[in-house]
């Protein structure tokens, strides 16, 4: 949703992003023998107001760019801009303005809450930590108020993370993040861990506060349907690359990349009873320290063919939907 | 008390799912089949598991040691805290042929080769002398069914076999679970809070809510005609690849109960739309709806229609 008080600027652009992590080898004088190139130029706008659905498979880059974006991952190579501002380069006082305008939200929120803190003082931290409200009071009395946001009653605010569910867990991690009062939130898995009667309550939550503080939202998930159902926008990755992106409802009803299709086949979903024959790709995600040559798809794929073992694709335009494959690009032989 | 009062049943050839969330009871139950609940603190207070005419209850400790990995076999989650990390793969996957059928350790590495292949692990022969961490998520999870397969079970149990693996190798790993029960003729107990997965791979299915079934039947009737508010909740609140874009999901409202602190009532009424008072006195019962479909609820069927469920 445009927002008239702001500029009408992209809130962040992300270009040819890389994070490759070395892999050392020897028992003293270690040196770099390869690399995981875990991220690999992976590009994408997002505008206010909007959500970016980042899909795929363990070990294809989602998580990592999601904290590359945070800068708390060293950048290999690329751009990250920030709401017109350049931070690739920024170092950490650089960076600590901008974070709290840039919020994450973690898979186990059990893992990611400190179990000796009360709920009010695991919500009023990172208002200490920024300097966001002077008095004690206050920020305990703003914590209050945020509980009450993400549908938590102010009075559980004195008791322990081990005293709530996976559910209530999960909406005190995103009042934590949101006392910060963030524009941008990057979800990693943020409902994959609780159970699915839950995850629906979970999935309302982000959209109603969308709704009504107009927040942006980068969604990681696996879970096709939940992206589907919480995205505008979709980038499916597969080994650190962007395979095919575009509009939620396009992309899913007609997936041009042979990965994406293979991706939707592979969902069993619970509608369509009975239905076992659907063709499934066989082998599982390569290496990112010894990605396959050209497409990294290629040995999985149906359609591959000789010109895919040499040429990586590039993104291009299909009828709206960006897809990098050579099917559409003059053919894979 | 962890489960109350379940029973089902299963045949040769038949895939039965148990479906419910954490806490439902679910693998507590399959535990209790194989008798691998910790006594103290659990303790298997009633019932009588009837397998191949015999009841596993009453079996001495030898006698299910027996039982176990040979006539019925268990697929656990998570392959790789199953697996022993310091053994080859081949070892561990021939070691129920040595200690069910005397072979010798030579034959039980050959016998491993082969159904490691049958479960399609590119150049079984070689692999089988690899390690556990030297094999993907998905590999292990089909080694751990090569041992499971090891002895022509007639009863395989498989416990979120595929809940940690991606959906391309899940949708992969239950083909060919599906597959090899169906070559094999062996019964397969598939647990679940995927009610994707159901759908696609099971026969029959028991929906289960804090330690009991609460509706049961064949797949289709279950997915097409859906009895219990608490089915029906479920499968409203799930993200469908093919819905409205724009729409909100219908969750269901409130917590799952402690099971130390069941209500005297119904486990579900606190969250279910159509509590009446009785609902709140009375534990329901299954009952027969038609065709083996019963359901635990006393709200008429036409009442909890009501109840927004896709079509």
């Amino acid at each position: 949703m445009p927002d008239a008080t702001k500029p009408d600027r992209p809130l962040l652009i992300v270009e040819d992003l890389k994070v490759h992590f070395p892999v050392m080898s020897g028992a003293v004088l270690q040196r770099q023998v390869a690399s995981v190139k875990a991220v690999d130029g992976v590009s994408f706008t997002l505008n206010r107001g909007e959500t970016l659905g980042l899909v795929g498979e363990s070990g294809c880059g989602k998580s990592t760019t999601g904290l590359a974006i945070l800068r708390m991952l060293d950048i290999t190579g690329g751009r990250i801009v920030f709401d017109g501002e350049d931070i690739t380069g920024h170092g950490r006082a650089a960076m600590q303005p901008i974070r709290k305008r840039m919020q994450m939200v973690y898979q186990d929120p059990f893992g990611s809450l400190n179990p000796r803190m009360k709920v009010v003082d695991l919500i009023a931290e990172p208002m200490i930590v920024h300097n966001l409200l002077p008095s004690a009071k206050a920020r305990a009395d703003r914590a209050r108020e945020l509980l009450a946001l993400v549908g938590l009653r102010p009075d559980m605010a004195d008791r322990y993370i081990h005293e709530f569910s996976g559910g209530q867990r999960q909406r005190i991690g995103v009042a934590r993040a949101l006392s910060m009062e963030p524009e941008l939130l990057i979800c990693d898995e943020p409902v994959s861990a609780l159970d699915v009667s839950i995850q629906a309550q979970i999935v309302n939550l982000f959209q109603d506060l969308q709704q009504s503080l107009g927040l942006t939202y980068v969604f990681i998930a696996h879970d096709l349907a939940v992206v589907r159902h919480i995205s505008d926008r979709i980038a499916v990755m597969y080994l650190g690359r962007i395979v095919e992106v575009g509009p939620a409802a396009a992309l899913w009803s007609a997936p041009r990349h042979p990965y994406t299709r293979a991706l939707l086949a592979a969902v069993a979903d619970a509608r369509r009873a009975g239905d076992g024959s659907r063709e499934l790709i066989g082998g599982e995600m390569p290496s990112p320290i010894h990605p396959p040559s050209g497409c990294a798809f290629h040995p999985r794929c149906p359609a591959a063919g000789p010109r895919c073992r040499r040429d990586q694709p590039e993104l291009r335009d299909i009828g709206g939907v960006m897809a990098a494959c050579h099917l559409y690009d003059g053919g894979v032989a | 008390m962890a489960v109350d009062d379940v029973s089902f049943d299963v045949d040769a050839g038949e895939t039965l799912a148990i479906v419910g969330e954490s806490g439902s009871g679910k693998s507590v139950t399959a535990l209790s089949l194989m008798r691998l609940i910790p006594n103290p603190p659990g303790e298997i207070a009633a019932g009588s598991v009837m397998f191949e005419g015999r009841d596993l209850l009453k079996l001495s400790d030898a006698e299910m040691q027996a039982v176990r990995g040979d006539r019925i076999a268990m697929i656990f989650q998570e392959p790789m805290t199953s697996l022993n990390p310091s053994l080859t793969v081949g070892l561990q996957v021939g070691e129920p042929m040595r200690l069910h059928r005397g072979a010798t350790w030579k034959a039980a590495l050959e016998k491993a080769g082969e159904m490691l292949a049958r479960v399609r692990i590119p150049d079984a022969k070689a692999r089988a002398e690899a390690y556990p961490h030297q094999f993907s998520g998905g590999m292990r999870q089909r080694a751990m069914i090569a041992m499971a397969l090891a002895c022509q079970p007639k009863l395989i149990i498989a416990d979120e076999p595929t809940t940690a693996l991606d959906v391309t190798v899940q949708s992969q790993i239950l083909s060919l679970l599906k597959e090899l029960t169906r070559e094999t003729g062996a019964a397969l107990i598939l647990i679940t809070h995927d009610l994707g997965v159901v759908a696609r791979y099971a026969d029959r299915v028991s929906v289960m809510y804090a330690g009991r079934v609460v509706e049961t039947g064949t797949a289709r009737e279950i997915y097409k005609n859906p009895q219990h508010p608490y089915t029906r909740g479920l499968m409203a609140c799930v993200p469908r690849l093919d819905g409205v874009l724009g729409s909100r999901l219908v969750p269901i409202e409130g917590q799952p109960p402690d099971l130390t602190r069941l209500p005297p009532g119904c486990a579900y009424a606190p969250r279910c739309a159509y509590v009446t008072a009785r609902c709140l006195d009375a534990r329901p019962v299954l009952e027969d709806v038609g065709g083996g479909h019963r359901k635990a609820c006393f709200v008429a069927a036409d009442a909890a229609a009501g109840v927004p469920v896709h079509a």
